[in-house]
């Protein structure tokens, strides 16, 4: 039987139709905040987010935002951070902060049976806050050093360099030196987080084994004590401004590999076009198999790894190519970025290879709903954007069908490489 | 708890069936038994160039990649000190796919010499981005030969040197295949959306027919126990100072393992942790300060790593990561706090049962480690340690003869 086995033959394969997402139930509380339930799966634990919007940024205290989500778990009225940490962690919980460009997330993991523990510790946080100025002082110093270490990273200056050329003076254009954590007062942080850290600005994405007890427990902890500010938070931000230089080059006389950070100011996922573009990327550089990984990595053997990708704010998105490619080829593997850029504009993509594309992402969107967290994910990308679940029917539609002629088009369209910002750090 | 049926081809795969219905998803992960301690000393960083020369197309395969993503799958692979890991994630109804990719490069490579040529490039270039372009990344390259004098273990998975990778050859390719690539010495873990019929047919279909090989007997040197202080300082173009501590540690099989995983916890794990709070917190002594495990198959390194804030010395930041320890070694640590760390363990293994590609890669590691069930069993073990336990491991590993001492000083610079 085995001599009949032809492995030069793949296998017959289907390809995804559909995709399901779990839907959000959702429910309001008194005092204004939003709460979606995710409710699904077998382990006894709950994933929850409580999401603000950032403040207007303030060029003058540009790092409030920052400072003020980092430092939640540093202390309220009631609690050290070191009583903080340990009611957390005793209880097999994970607390975190995580500051975005747009919003500041608080995340707690817990398992269900501990909730009632676990939950009260978030609520003092989210309402007594009190910044400590010793723990100021301690995390101004440990961010100032940490920064001098990732200042002597060529990926994370070209990034910064990039999004500075790209965003100018707003929080998505920030590139803080060491001096900018002296602007850092207590003061401010105590008037930032009263206004930013209210219900009416608060969104909570509950996921996980959702029972209703621990709806109520989540009610009972936030309604009652939780109140609105007089004014509401400020969440609008200054306009976005590109820099009139496209080109910046950090030299680094010692580097062995030089970093190189291109890209454009772009549409954003609420754009009718950015399906579409986002099959462009893939081909590009969104891939293990894309172009660029095939041209410069697979086949020069230039770098170790290389890629592109769209990322989408409120303002607008940006499409960037990034790499480190081995110092003494730096010139070589710009030429061929653009030579790459160039052939999606100049020639169709083949059928095979968009046929393998289109069932590479959708294969990818369907691998990412790995469990209710990844569902709860797709979810916030649509409510943070302003879209519905149409969205990802209209997103798998357009990678199935979307022609080569179009992406052609599309690639003259957005694909301007004279547009193209160009940083490179290291050695050119 | 995980569960999981097992069977083994007769030419000696082993093969481990999970079923889970809730993803429409399905995982084949591939454990080879084979890291870079089986390398040969002058051809260090053999056993990762081997694993970026898999996918450089098979026997009957021209290309690894393209077909699995022409199928909506993706893939990945690492190699460390002791097992190389491929793994595939794709829809569960193109599962056969991923058998059919996986079985041909089991059986046997192309061996293509302009694959070799590109992928030495290609980890040349990962080898300056990981380890030579980047603050302290050379860290690794420094410390492992003062830990380890005799064993494999004294050379990281990148290789010694660039060189050992720039003179590797298309035999030393086929030798390195022969002698570790083949069904006895792999564990395959399928998962997902799959049935365990399903895969025994297929994996007789296209596993089946693969010759069993040789079988690789592993006698490696191992590391006596260390009887000195060993110590280096460099001056470096780094931006701060920066004090490692190695010490010698019992391997992952040894029943000691799990005490010692602990006491890491204690020091460093989270913000409530003893080094976090007491170091940089109240004593403001350093910026950061990290405990971790190898947790490797023979002796491990356990580390203990601090960046000192401006103004203090070496000595004192050295001698603050002493004192800490020192207190595991004299006071029993308090029933609440082993109580803690514990929790933390437990829930840590609740949270990874959320992931199917996590579950694959432990099953197909534990498996290795001698049963794979040994990863249910995992979080009784942890909640078995004792205060008594704590202390007398940390007294057979905090001794100064025992440690490495590797220091990092920031080049004076006149800007």
């Amino acid at each position: 039987m085995t001599n009949t086995l032809n492995r030069t033959l793949a296998p017959e394969f289907r390809a995804i139709e559909n995709i399901n997402l779990l839907r959000p139930e959702k429910k309001s509380l008194a005092n204004g905040s939003e709460i979606f339930c995710f409710n699904s799966g077998d382990q006894e634990l709950v994933r929850i987010e409580w999401i603000f919007n950032n403040l207007r940024f303030d060029p003058a205290k540009p790092l409030l935002n920052m400072a003020a989500n980092t430092m939640l778990t540093d202390g309220t009225a009631s609690l050290t951070a070191a009583e903080i940490a340990d009611k957390i962690d005793f209880y097999g919980a994970f607390l975190s902060v995580d500051y975005g460009f747009e919003q500041s997330l608080v995340t707690l993991y817990s398992l269900t049976k501990h909730l009632d523990k676990t939950l009260p510790v978030v609520k003092d946080i989210l309402t007594n806050s009190i910044f400590p100025q010793k723990e100021l002082e301690t995390f101004i110093r440990n961010q100032q050093q940490k920064l001098q270490v990732s200042l002597q990273k060529n990926d994370v200056v070209a990034r910064r360099t990039f999004n500075k050329a790209l965003y100018g003076d707003t929080i998505y254009g920030l590139t803080a030196e060491v001096e900018t954590y002296n602007t850092l007062q207590r003061e401010d942080l105590l008037v930032h987080y009263e206004q930013m850290y209210q219900p009416s600005n608060c969104t909570v994405i509950i996921a996980g084994k959702v029972e209703q007890k621990a709806l109520d427990l989540l009610a009972a902890t936030f309604e009652s004590e939780w109140k609105n500010q007089p004014a509401a938070a400020d969440i609008t931000q200054p306009k976005v401004n590109h820099a009139a230089e496209h080109f910046y080059f950090v030299e680094k006389p010692e580097a062995l590999q030089s970093a190189i950070r291109m890209g454009l100011p772009f549409i954003n996922r609420e754009h009718s076009d950015f399906p579409a573009v986002q099959v462009l990327n893939t081909v590009l550089g969104g891939y293990f198999g894309s172009r660029l990984m095939n041209n410069i990595r697979e086949d020069k053997g230039y770098t170790y790894g290389i890629g592109s990708g769209i990322t989408s704010y409120k303002q607008g998105g940006a499409l960037f190519i990034a790499t480190e490619v081995g110092a003494d080829v730096c010139k070589a593997a710009t030429v061929e970025i653009e030579k790459e850029i160039n052939l999606l504009k100049t020639e169709l993509i083949p059928d095979d290879e968009l046929a393998l594309v289109r069932n590479y992402m959708l294969g990818s969107l369907l691998g990412s709903l790995e469990n209710v967290f990844s569902h709860a994910d797709k979810f916030k990308n649509l409510y943070f954007s302003g879209l519905d679940y149409a969205y990802y029917d209209r997103y798998t539609q357009i990678v199935k069908t979307v022609t080569a002629d179009e992406l052609l088009k599309l690639a003259n369209q957005y694909l301007n490489f004279d547009q193209f910002y160009k940083v490179i750090v290291g050695k050119y | 708890m995980v569960k999981f049926n097992r069977f083994t081809l007769d030419n000696g795969l082993r093969v481990i069936v999970h079923e889970d219905s809730t993803t429409p998803m399905a995982v084949v992960n591939i454990l080879y038994d084979v890291g870079s301690r089986d390398e040969n000393p002058e051809q260090t960083g053999f056993a990762h160039l081997f694993e970026h020369l898999m996918f450089g197309g098979s026997v009957n395969i021209p290309n690894y990649d393209g077909p699995l993503q022409k199928v909506g799958g993706e893939n990945n692979a690492f190699t460390s000190n002791d097992i190389t890991n491929y793994y595939i994630t794709l829809p569960s109804a193109n599962l056969e796919t991923a058998f059919w990719l996986e079985s041909d490069r089991m059986l046997s490579l192309a061996f293509s010499e302009e694959s070799l040529e590109v992928q030495r490039k290609v980890v040349i270039e990962e080898f300056k981005q990981r380890y030579l372009n980047q603050p302290y990344g050379d860290v690794w390259l420094r410390l492992r030969p003062m830990v380890y004098k005799k064993h494999p273990y004294l050379w990281d998975t990148i290789g010694k040197n660039i060189e050992h990778i720039a003179d590797a050859k298309i035999e030393d390719v086929k030798a390195f295949f022969k002698k570790h690539y083949n069904p006895q010495n792999a564990i395959m873990v399928v998962g997902g959306d799959v049935k365990l019929e399903q895969v025994k047919e297929l994996a007789q279909k296209w596993f089946g027919p693969i010759p069993a090989g040789e079988k690789y007997t592993r006698n490696l040197p191992q590391e006596p126990q260390q009887h000195e202080v060993r110590r280096e300082t460099i001056t470096a173009k780094v931006p701060v100072n920066d004090v490692y501590i190695a010490l010698q540690m019992p391997g992952r099989r040894e029943k000691e393992f799990y005490a010692v995983e602990l006491i890491s916890d204690i020091l460093s794990r989270g913000n409530s942790s003893r080094m976090y709070r007491n170091l940089v917190k109240d004593k403001q002594l350093f910026s950061e300060v990290h405990a971790y495990v190898f947790g490797s198959l023979d002796k491990g390194m356990f580390v203990l790593e601090g960046k000192p804030t401006e103004g203090v010395t070496i000595e004192q930041a050295e001698a603050a990561l002493w004192e800490e320890v020192e207190l595991l070694k004299t006071h029993e640590v308090p029933a609440d706090e082993l109580t803690k760390v514990q929790n933390k363990t437990e829930s840590t293994m609740i949270f990874s049962e959320m992931s199917l590609l996590d579950k694959a890669m432990n099953l197909a590691y534990y498996e290795l480690l001698g049963d794979a069930n040994l990863f249910n069993n995992e979080t009784e073990k942890f909640l078995a340690v004792t205060p008594a336990q704590i202390k007398e491991e940390a007294n057979k590993l905090f001794r100064k003869d025992n440690s490495s001492t590797l220091i990092y000083l920031a080049e004076q610079t006149n800007d």
